[in-house]
């Protein structure tokens, strides 16, 4: 076989996962903008920070009255700690070293999790004292307080600086919004590979195994009705008809998504037993039938991706009858 | 209830494989668990498998899985987006109605797709805890932190977990990190570290693999393995998301699980203990009440020898299992553990007869 197909993949929500927060996170995330942290009291575990919705050991409901909420710190006492020596800045608060800790805020009986900025690991100790180093820009995020820093025996803490953000108004934060971007490299496999090599000589490669007689356009490496292998290569026909189709009306967000109205179509290849998805161009939506004879249109640079093969197109052949492709819808 | 036992167990690991995509790493395993069995494919009940889409890349990762087995006539199916094991459970329970009498589990993944580390954040609380993104090593640090601090743990008996690992590599044909000269000697000088007090050779390797495991209740299991290991005990737990809601430095619901599935009701000859960091194999010892002067821990050198994440806590299980089928133990106890810092835990006593 050819060299294996590896290729970069990333998996990113465009602009960001939008989540909304509920009555306790929004109260906490509220305090923190407003620079404050606050508590919520529970009856079996003390005072939780950062405060959770149920009581953790009865699941009573928790935090529903102004009285069970308590402002904590800012001081705090670290409880464990872990030196980040390659931090990932692309995700982690800082791009130099830093320190992630649990810091239970005085008044607290839970430790938080949060970033400590001091210059070495040496100036780390389970029962140091710290206070949050306060963002300006605040918005409603854990991330409002920058890191936790050492706090000198004898000093008092000053109190968050007023912020310059003004996130929803000056009302309580109600959501917030967190990147995901998660970064692969992705091994096609050996069948996949087989059928991407096809794509850069203008092939539609497929497989069959020992045992069958059904051959797979784009097989993933199995007879998927058996699980056996299709260690017999075949290539097929780059024509064949369409089973079923969908006329999309509904633009796409992705930028690769073809202008509306456009056909997305399972089609049937010649000498295959399995359809594969494509779109149809070459004609009006409406023209689009169960049964069109359709052709493949190559991209004139054929690489060894999918997208050598643009779409599929009418060949003005008459249509296939419905038994040679009703086993396949 | 039906005496439900373990009657074959295949596994594959290597470091990264550029050459295969999921469905190719497990068709070959599976049909090595299958021809184990001794029972035709077509005759399995029911199949349950662990897969995660976030190490797959994409999508329905579990269903990219069937076609590795094959669902024409249809099957009865079902996926657990969590470690194998816990597909194993569901099958044990399954077979609990009577309406199936055996399973076929797998668990697989390409963990070098990815960073895993990194990935695994995904799984932790959205609004406290992934805005700052602590990787996986950097929690399960603060719990090894957490550990020492309580018990006077130091990094030589981390460093010797691992050196005993890489050292019981050497005895399983799946390991992706084995050596038979290892010693924590130099570990402690040679493995860089990563997450204070971890070192790399504190943390699993990433690997690439499947592992598939056949169960079968009473006769049926008879008939088809001349020695079941058979699930005597099967609990599993979970402990408060908030790492400062539960006491880091102990694994109550490893404990928990371990009380309801009879751990201490006998010896103990091996015990195979998902612990996906060294400091981990410590505290999972003390949760579970295991004597390491009377029992095996880890023989197969665990997760620190090949750590194929949706696959290895199964493998726990496929272990213990094998120690039984071969004669060389009689009863023993699979530990599985899903979350960071040993959230979550699951127990499996099983036995000879």
């Amino acid at each position: 076989m050819a060299e294996p197909m590896i290729a970069d993949h990333i998996v990113e929500y465009p602009g960001g996962y939008t989540r909304s927060i509920g009555p306790a996170i929004s109260r906490y995330l509220t305090g923190l903008r407003d620079g404050r942290i606050l508590g919520v009291k529970s009856k079996t575990a003390g005072v939780l920070v950062p405060p959770v919705e149920y009581d953790p050991n009865t699941s009573e409901e928790i935090g529903g009255s102004d009285d069970d909420w308590v402002e904590v710190g800012p001081a705090g006492t670290v409880e464990s700690f872990t030196w980040v020596r390659r931090p990932r800045a692309e995700k982690q608060p800082f791009s130099q070293p830093f320190a992630f800790a649990l810091i239970k805020p005085d008044g607290a009986d839970t430790a938080m999790l949060h970033a400590v900025v001091v210059s070495s690991p040496d100036d780390l100790s389970i029962g140091m004292r710290v206070m949050p180093h306060w963002k300006v820009a605040r918005s409603g995020s854990v991330r409002d307080i920058e890191a936790w820093v050492p706090l000198p025996s004898g000093v008092t803490p000053p109190a968050a600086p007023p912020r310059t953000v003004n996130a929803d108004g000056e009302g309580a934060v109600t959501g917030l919004i967190q990147p995901i971007k998660l970064h692969y490299t992705i091994s096609a496999g050996v069948a996949t590979t087989r059928y991407l090599d096809g794509m850069a000589q203008g092939k539609i490669a497929g497989g069959r195994a020992p045992g069958s007689t059904e051959v797979y356009a784009a097989s993933r490496g199995t007879d998927p009705k058996t699980g056996e292998p299709t260690s017999i290569d075949v290539d097929i026909a780059d024509t064949g008809c369409i089973t079923t189709f969908c006329v999309v009306n509904i633009p796409g967000l992705s930028a690769l998504a073809p202008p509306v109205p456009f056909v997305s179509a399972h089609v049937l290849l010649d000498g295959a037993d399995n359809t594969i998805m494509a779109l149809i161009r070459g004609c009006e939506a409406h023209e689009v039938r169960m049964g069109m004879r359709v052709k493949a249109k190559w991209a004139e640079k054929l690489t060894r991706t999918h997208h050598s093969l643009e779409w599929f197109e009418p060949t003005g052949e008459p249509d296939a009858p419905y038994d040679d492709y009703k086993d396949n819808l | 209830m039906r005496n439900v036992g373990v009657i074959s167990y295949a596994t594959s690991a290597v470091a990264r494989d550029v050459v295969h995509n999921e469905i190719e790493i497990i068709v070959p395993v599976l049909g090595e668990a299958i021809e184990r069995s001794t029972i035709p494919k077509a005759d399995i009940g029911f199949v349950c498998s662990g897969s995660l889409d976030y190490l797959f890349g994409g999508p329905f990762a579990f269903v990219a899985g069937v076609d590795a087995v094959g669902a024409v006539p249809p099957i009865r199916e079902s996926h657990v987006e969590m470690d194998g094991a816990w597909a194993l459970y569901e099958a044990w329970c399954y077979i609990q109605t009577g309406e199936v009498d055996s399973a076929l589990i797998y668990g697989f993944s390409k963990g070098s797709s990815g960073d895993p580390l990194e990935l695994l954040t995904v799984q932790t609380d959205p609004y406290y805890t992934v805005p700052l993104w602590p990787s996986m090593s950097d929690m399960a640090a603060l719990q090894a932190r957490a550990f020492m601090h309580r018990t006077g743990a130091t990094e030589r008996d981390l460093a010797e977990v691992a050196a005993r690992a890489q050292r019981n590599g050497m005895s399983i044909d799946y390991a992706v990190r084995a050596d038979a000269n290892a010693n924590a000697d130099a570990l402690l000088s040679g493995s860089p570290l990563v997450s204070d007090p971890l070192r790399e050779s504190d943390i699993f390797p990433v690997s690439d693999g499947a592992t598939v495991i056949v169960i079968a209740a009473d006769d049926v299991a008879r008939k088809h393995c001349a020695r079941p290991a058979w699930i005597r005990g099967f609990d599993h737990r979970i402990d408060p998301m908030g790492f400062g809601v539960r006491d880091l430095s102990r694994v109550a619901s490893a404990t928990k699980a371990a009380q309801k599935a009879n751990v201490s009701a006998g010896s103990l000859d091996i015990a195979e203990l998902h612990a996906q960091f060294s400091h981990e194999e410590l505290m999972l010892v003390e949760a579970l009440g295991i004597d390491p002067t009377k029992t095996s821990v880890n023989p197969s050198g665990g997760p620190l020898a090949a750590n194929v994440l949706m696959g290895a806590g199964l493998n726990r299980i496929g272990e213990v299992a094998n120690a039984i089928t071969a004669g060389g133990a009689n009863r023993g106890v699979a530990h599985v553990s899903s979350g960071p810092c040993l959230q979550q835990n699951l127990v499996c006593v099983l036995e000879g007869e």
